[in-house]
């Protein structure tokens, strides 16, 4: 059989109704998260001094505020999708889905698209909602900096690629887990370990240059266009459901 | 068994055929478009509605007309008025239904039930016993494997008994004539004087036994022959008749029978 891209969208469909009746899911990514990354980096920006405008601590302060928009998209699906098959097999669907003739291919994507729909939903609504705010009410200086194209390139390319190692790393450990809250805690630390770099290259402690982004950029698509087939070779359903190989 | 089966797991050797498919790790998408499984619990998303669980399912199977599906499999388990509850909200025996209509969905050419009354209530229960008698009516190969054996007499035309390995399949009728001689089993008013005299006179009585005063279990080669001559016998000869019948063994005889005495070994 071939994969079926019907199969990818009833599991897209039923994750997508599921959220949105999780209350966890619904107030972690549309109040907590919302709320929390707007103030951090509107607060960053709007309590520096005038006299900070012209020196370094303000490439700093930008820094950390694009940084917390570059959290976002790796913390919200981290969680997510480090349930995605634990979760199902602790509440007794896993065993009924994989009876049925997806594939494990199908099963992964589908999740994975699911997961990063939100993500992607709240990931720029947040950062368009920065954006709103500082060009309404931020110094015109402060405005060239964070409207500036090198920075609009980082948040809008690293979105959804921070987003892709985040799901495909988060399902990889969910198949090997045995527990949704040990999947969830590994899944949030592997999450950030892209976001180091990104991090330093914010803060200027790596010289953040074009090329060097677009490298950074293409390693991050890279592993996130085979993630897939990486997952679905880890994705053992005899073991998922007997729990151990026998 | 079922796992097996439903290429969920792989066998350890042997090989076997499924809706004419052969078991291998290539063909298990294939074969698991063709069977229905239902696992013992029903393993419903509990946040989605009836109505969203089925149409998850429908999906997954890639079936046409959707909507009339469903709604054609929850009317053969009477949930057609449930379909808007969310399943979290519903009861264990309606979960179950829930989850028998589910596996009706894709209209499968063989349907496998994994314990299919485990924890429900005895009203609940019969209520599963009379979906499964509807489908084989309805011509639904159904593999149910049960650990209540009445369940497994009330529902199989065909059983298998296993106890490691597989020791006996049979109709329940031949395993109990392979297992048991037919006895019928006579109850009068008070105890025969002479017995063995009157049972003597009646043909196709081999053996008899008294369990019980005035009550007499006898070995015949056909109880339906051998009955009639029997009641005029005692009738002639005095006694008061309260009951004749074919004492009937349950499987579960025929299951304690084979484990006891190693009669699954020698067959």
């Amino acid at each position: 059989m071939t994969f079926s891209w019907h199969r990818v969208g009833a599991i897209v469909k039923k994750e997508l109704k599921d959220y949105r009746r999780n209350r966890f899911v619904v107030i972690l990514t549309m109040t907590v998260l919302p709320l929390v990354f707007v103030l951090l980096p509107v607060i960053q920006l709007f309590t520096i001094r005038v006299s900070e405008i012209s020196s370094s601590k303000l490439d700093t302060r930008i820094g950390i505020s694009l940084l917390y928009m570059l959290i976002v998209p790796a913390i919200i699906p981290s969680a997510l999708s480090a349930y995605s098959v634990i979760g199902e097999r602790e509440q007794g669907t896993l065993e009924p889905l994989l009876t049925t003739p997806i594939r494990s291919e199908e099963l992964l994507v589908g999740k994975a698209l699911a997961v990063s729909i939100p993500t992607l939903v709240v990931a720029y609504a947040i950062y368009g909602i920065f954006l709103i705010a500082v060009g309404a009410f931020a110094n015109p200086a402060l405005q060239v900096v964070v409207f500036g194209q090198a920075h609009l390139l980082v948040e809008l390319l690293f979105i959804p690629l921070l987003a892709g190692w985040s799901i495909w790393v988060g399902i990889a450990i969910s198949t090997r887990s045995a527990d949704v809250r040990v999947a969830q805690q590994l899944s949030v630390f592997a999450s950030l370990a892209p976001l180091i770099i990104v991090a330093l290259l914010a803060l200027n402690v790596i010289k953040p240059t074009l090329v060097l982004t677009l490298l950074l950029a293409a390693g991050l698509l890279v592993l996130d266009s085979v993630g897939w087939r990486l997952v679905a070779l880890m994705f053992d359903r005899e073991r998922l459901i007997v729990g151990e190989p026998r | 068994m079922i796992r097996i089966l439903g290429t969920l797991i792989k066998p350890t050797f042997g090989n076997a055929t499924v809706t004419g498919i052969s078991l291998s790790r290539e063909t298990g998408s294939e074969i698991r478009a063709r069977i229905s499984i239902m696992p013992e619990t029903p393993g419903l998303y509990l946040r989605l509605t009836v109505w969203e669980n089925l149409e998850c399912f429908a999906g997954l199977y890639q079936l046409s007309h959707v909507n009339e599906r469903i709604r054609k499999a929850l009317a053969s388990v009477n949930l057609a008025d449930r379909q808007n509850e969310l399943c979290g909200s519903l009861s264990k025996g309606l979960r179950q239904r829930v989850a028998l209509a589910r596996s009706l969905l894709s209209d499968p050419a063989v349907l496998f039930l994994d314990e299919p009354t485990s924890g429900l209530d005895p009203v609940a229960a019969h209520e599963v016993h009379d979906l499964i008698g509807a489908l084989r009516e309805h011509g639904v190969t159904t593999l149910v494997t049960t650990h209540r054996l009445e369940e497994a007499e009330r529902l199989c035309d065909r059983v298998a008994i296993v106890n490691t390995k597989l020791l006996l399949v049979g109709k329940p009728d031949t395993l109990r004539a392979d297992l048991f001689s037919r006895k019928l089993e006579v109850r009068l008013s008070s105890r025969l004087r002479d017995p063995s005299r009157v049972f003597s006179e009646v043909l196709g009585v081999k053996h008899w036994e008294e369990p019980e005063a005035g009550s007499y279990l006898l070995d015949v080669e056909d109880p339906d022959l051998v009955a009639p001559p029997l009641i005029r016998t005692l009738v002639g000869c005095g006694a008061d008749v309260l009951a004749v019948g074919e004492r009937r063994h349950s499987l579960e005889d025929v299951y304690l029978q084979l484990i006891g005495d190693g009669a699954g070994e020698r067959k």
